[in-house]
C-alpha cells in the first residue's frame, strides 16, 4: 500500500473548507491534545475531513502529515470522504443482538439495497455498523440521521425508513 | 387551577422512545385546554420498560404513567392526569414502585428525580455536600476517606481508588491531572450515559473532590462520540458550575483551582482502556501503552494523573458527604458499596439497579428483570460487556462481587448484564467476541492483533468440520491460552472470557450449525 499522504503541491481549499479549517485551529491549535477536538470541528462542519485540509493540521500542531493521517484514519469516527444524504447506523453489539439485531439488520440491508458498512452507489444511503449507543435496555436500537431510536421491530423499521424524504431505492416509485 | 409540575425526562434512551414528542404533546394538549403546567426534561428513573415516563407532581408524591406515547397524551389529560387520575397507564406514586422500593441507590440518589441542569435542584438533593466537607480537609484526610469506604475502580478493573489517588497525591510533578474515563464502550452498558446526561453536576463534584486530594487543577471528561447528548450535557453543566464558582480559579472563594474540559472520543472502543485513552486525549492515536509507568506517575502528558470511571467519581460525594462507613456498609467481602447494574438484552424490565455487592444473578435478572422479554426461557447472560463471561443458568445464584466472578471465570466489569433467551447460538456469539476484538485491537500486540482474526478464522472451521471438532478446539484454547497470558492490556487479555465460557459451558453449540436455533 502506498502512503496516502496528499502530495506536497497545495490542493486549494474551498471557502467552506478554510472557514472550518480557521475555526477548528482557532479553537484548538493552542490546547494541548487539540488534534482531535480540531478534527471534529472539521467533520461537524463539513461531514468530513477533506485530505486537502490535512498539510495545514500537519503544520499547525507541528507534527508530520503521516502521523495526523494516521490519527484520521485510526478511528472509526473520522471520515475522508462526504458522507451520503442519509445514514442508517444499526447497532450490532451483544445487547441488541439478544434482541433480534441480526435479524433487523438484514430487513435494513434489503429495504435500502446496501450492504452493511458500506454507501450506496446513488450516495442516498450508507449504512453503518454501530457499537453500542448506550440503548442497551430498550434493543434493538438504530441511529438515523443523528437522531435515536429504540426498541425497533421490523414493522418500525419499515416505517421509519419510509418517513425520510429520499426514497429507499432508485428504482422504486 | 394552580400551575402542576409535570415530568418529561430528557434521558436519551427516553427520548429515542419518543420523550420529546410526549413533551410536545403535552404542551400542547394542555395549553389548548387553558390548563397552565410547568414542564421539567428530568433524568430518567432508569426504568426503561416504563419509557416515556410522565410524572406528575400531586402533593407530596409524584404519580407516574407509562411508558406514555404522544397520542396517549390527550386521553391522560381526560382521565385527569394532573390531579393524578386513572387511566391504565397509571402507575401510581412511582417512588413506590418495587424496582425503585428494592434498590440502594446512592450514586443515583437523585436520578430522575431533577432537572440535569438545575443548580438549585442538585444543592436542594444533597449537591456539594461532599465537596463542602472536602473543602474542608486536607489532601491526606480526603485520600483517607476513600482508602477507608474501600471504593474500588468501577471501569472494570476494580483497583482501589484510594491508593491510585494516595499514588498521585504522593508523586511529584508540578501539574496533575483528573481524567473522566467516560468512553462506555461496553455493550449493555448505560450508566456512564445516564450520570453525564442525568447528573452532570455529580460528576464535575467527584472530579473537583479528586483534584482537592490530589492537587490538580485540569480535569478532561473523555466522552465517546456515540453519545452526543451526553457531550452537550457536559459542557452545558460545565459552564453552569464554572458561572457559580465551583470551578475555576478560586473555587468557592477556597483559593483552590480547578476546571475541566470536556473532550470526544472518535469510536474507537480500545480507547477505554486507560493507557489507550491518554494516548487519545493527547491528540494521537489511542494505541495502548506499556505499564508502567504508571498513569498515576506518568499519564496523560508525562504528568501524574488520576484517571477513573465516571462511577467511580460519582460515588465519591456520597463518600465525602455521609462518610466512608456509611458506604462501605453495603457490601460484602472486598467489594464495598454499591454498584449500578444495568439490565439489558432480552429482559422484560431492563433498566438501572443500584445495588449493594451481593446481589445474585438471579435477583437481578429475575426479581428485578423480570425474566426474558421473549417469553422464552433464559440460556445465556453476558455479565461486564463483551469481555465478559457468558453465564450458564446454572450459574444464576452467584454473587455479584468482584472476587466471586472472577471464581467463575468471568468479569464484573462495569457492570453490564445481558440476557439471552434459548434462540442464542454461542459459537456465534464466540466468533463475535473475536470478531469484535479483531476490529477493535490498537494493533500494538501480537497476539490481540493477530489472534484475534485467526480465532475468528478457527470457529469458522470447527462449525464447517464438525468431525475435527475435538482437534480445533484443543487450537481454540491453546489460541485463548496466549491471548490470556501474552497481550499488553485487557482487549486480548479477557477476549476469551466469553470465548472459553460460551466453549466451556455450552460445548454442544460448536458443533451444530445457527440455522438450528430459532430466530430471535
Amino acid at each position: 500500500m502506498t502512503a496516502s499522504a496528499p502530495s506536497p503541491s497545495p490542493t486549494p481549499l474551498s471557502p467552506a473548507e478554510t472557514q472550518a479549517l480557521d475555526q477548528a485551529l482557532a479553537h484548538w491549535q493552542a490546547e494541548p491534545g487539540g488534534l482531535l477536538p480540531a478534527l471534529h470541528v472539521l467533520q461537524d462542519e463539513l461531514g468530513f475531513i477533506p485530505p486537502a485540509t490535512l498539510p495545514a493540521l500537519a503544520q499547525a500542531f507541528g507534527l508530520s502529515r503521516a502521523e495526523v493521517h494516521g490519527v484520521i484514519t485510526y478511528y472509526h469516527h473520522f471520515r475522508q470522504t462526504p458522507p451520503a444524504h442519509h445514514c442508517l447506523g444499526l447497532c450490532q453489539a451483544e445487547a441488541c443482538q439478544a434482541r433480534g439485531a441480526r435479524a433487523l439488520t438484514q430487513q435494513a440491508q434489503d429495504l435500502l439495497q446496501c450492504t452493511l458498512g458500506h454507501t450506496r452507489s446513488d450516495h442516498h444511503w450508507q449504512l453503518e455498523a454501530v457499537s453500542c449507543l448506550g440503548l442497551c435496555a430498550s434493543g434493538p436500537a438504530l441511529m438515523l440521521d443523528g437522531t435515536l431510536h429504540a426498541q425497533v421491530d421490523a414493522q418500525r423499521l419499515q416505517a421509519l425508513l419510509a418517513a425520510v424524504p429520499t426514497p429507499p431505492m432508485e428504482s422504486s416509485s | 387551577m394552580s400551575t402542576v409540575t409535570v415530568y418529561v425526562p430528557r434521558d436519551s434512551a427516553a427520548r429515542a422512545l419518543g420523550a420529546d414528542a410526549v413533551a410536545t404533546a403535552v404542551l400542547q394538549e394542555t395549553r389548548q385546554r387553558g390548563q397552565h403546567i410547568h414542564l421539567v426534561r428530568n433524568s430518567s428513573r432508569g426504568l426503561f420498560w416504563l419509557e416515556p415516563l410522565v410524572e406528575v407532581q400531586v402533593g407530596a408524591r409524584r404519580l407516574a404513567y407509562g411508558p406514555v406515547q404522544a397520542q396517549d397524551v390527550a386521553a391522560l389529560l381526560d382521565s385527569g392526569m394532573l390531579e393524578g387520575g386513572q387511566h391504565p397507564l397509571a402507575l401510581g406514586s412511582i417512588e413506590d414502585h418495587p424496582y425503585l422500593q428494592q434498590q440502594e441507590r446512592l450514586t443515583f440518589a437523585r436520578m430522575g428525580i431533577t432537572d440535569p441542569l438545575s443548580l438549585s435542584d442538585y444543592a436542594a438533593h444533597e449537591g456539594w455536600r461532599g465537596l463542602h466537607q472536602a473543602l474542608d480537609r486536607t489532601p491526606q484526610q480526603i485520600v483517607q476517606e476513600v482508602l477507608d469506604s474501600g471504593l474500588r475502580g468501577r471501569g472494570g478493573a476494580g483497583f482501589p481508588a484510594g491508593i491510585k489517588w494516595k499514588t498521585v497525591l504522593d508523586a511529584p510533578g508540578s501539574q496533575k491531572y483528573i481524567v473522566v474515563n467516560a468512553d462506555e464502550g461496553d455493550s449493555g452498558t448505560f450508566a456512564d450515559r445516564m450520570v453525564l446526561e442525568g447528573d452532570p453536576f455529580l460528576l464535575i463534584e467527584g472530579m473537583i473532590i479528586a483534584a482537592l486530594a490530589v492537587g490538580a487543577t485540569q480535569g478532561y471528561v473523555y466522552i465517546r462520540s456515540e453519545y452526543p447528548d451526553a457531550v452537550a450535557v457536559m459542557e452545558q453543566a460545565a459552564q453552569l458550575a464554572r458561572k457559580a464558582g465551583y470551578l475555576g480559579p478560586d473555587i468557592l472563594g477556597s483559593g483552590r483551582s480547578f476546571d475541566l474540559q470536556v473532550r470526544k472520543a472518535a469510536g474507537a472502543y480500545v480507547c477505554g482502556e486507560e493507557t489507550a485513552l491518554l494516548e487519545s486525549l493527547e491528540g494521537k492515536r489511542g494505541i495502548v501503552r506499556a505499564k508502567p509507568p504508571l498513569p498515576a506517575l506518568r499519564g496523560l502528558f508525562g504528568q501524574p494523573t488520576v484517571i477513573n470511571n465516571v462511577l467511580t467519581l460519582a460515588a465519591v460525594p456520597f463518600i465525602l458527604a455521609r462518610g466512608a462507613q456509611a458506604y462501605a456498609h453495603f457490601g460484602q467481602g472486598r467489594s464495598r458499596g454499591t454498584l449500578p447494574f444495568q439490565l439489558a438484552g432480552n429482559l422484560r424490565q431492563g433498566g438501572l439497579v443500584e445495588k449493594a455487592f451481593g446481589v445474585t444473578l438471579r435477583q437481578l435478572v429475575q426479581d428485578f428483570g423480570g425474566g426474558t422479554a421473549s417469553g422464552r426461557p433464559i440460556r445465556a447472560i453476558q455479565v461486564g460487556g463483551p469481555l465478559g463471561a457468558y453465564l450458564p443458568i446454572s450459574l444464576l445464584d452467584t454473587p455479584m462481587d468482584y472476587e466471586a466472578l472472577s471464581a467463575v471465570g468471568g468479569t464484573l466489569g462495569h457492570g453490564g448484564v445481558v440476557v439471552f433467551d434459548e434462540s442464542v447460538h454461542m459459537a456465534q456469539q464466540a466468533h463475535y467476541a473475536f470478531t469484535f476484538c479483531a476490529q477493535e485491537s490498537c494493533g500494538k500486540c501480537t497476539p490481540c492483533r493477530i489472534g484475534s482474526a485467526r480465532g475468528a478464522e478457527l470457529i469458522e472451521t470447527l462449525l464447517a468440520h464438525p468431525q475435527q471438532a475435538a482437534q480445533h478446539s484443543v487450537l481454540l484454547r491453546d489460541l485463548c491460552n496466549t491471548l490470556l497470558q501474552a497481550s499488553l492490556c485487557a482487549m486480548g487479555g479477557m477476549t476469551p472470557f466469553p470465548v472459553l465460557s460460551a466453549l466451556n459451558h455450552f460445548p454442544q453449540d460448536f458443533h451444530l450449525p445457527a440455522e438450528s436455533f430459532p430466530a430471535p
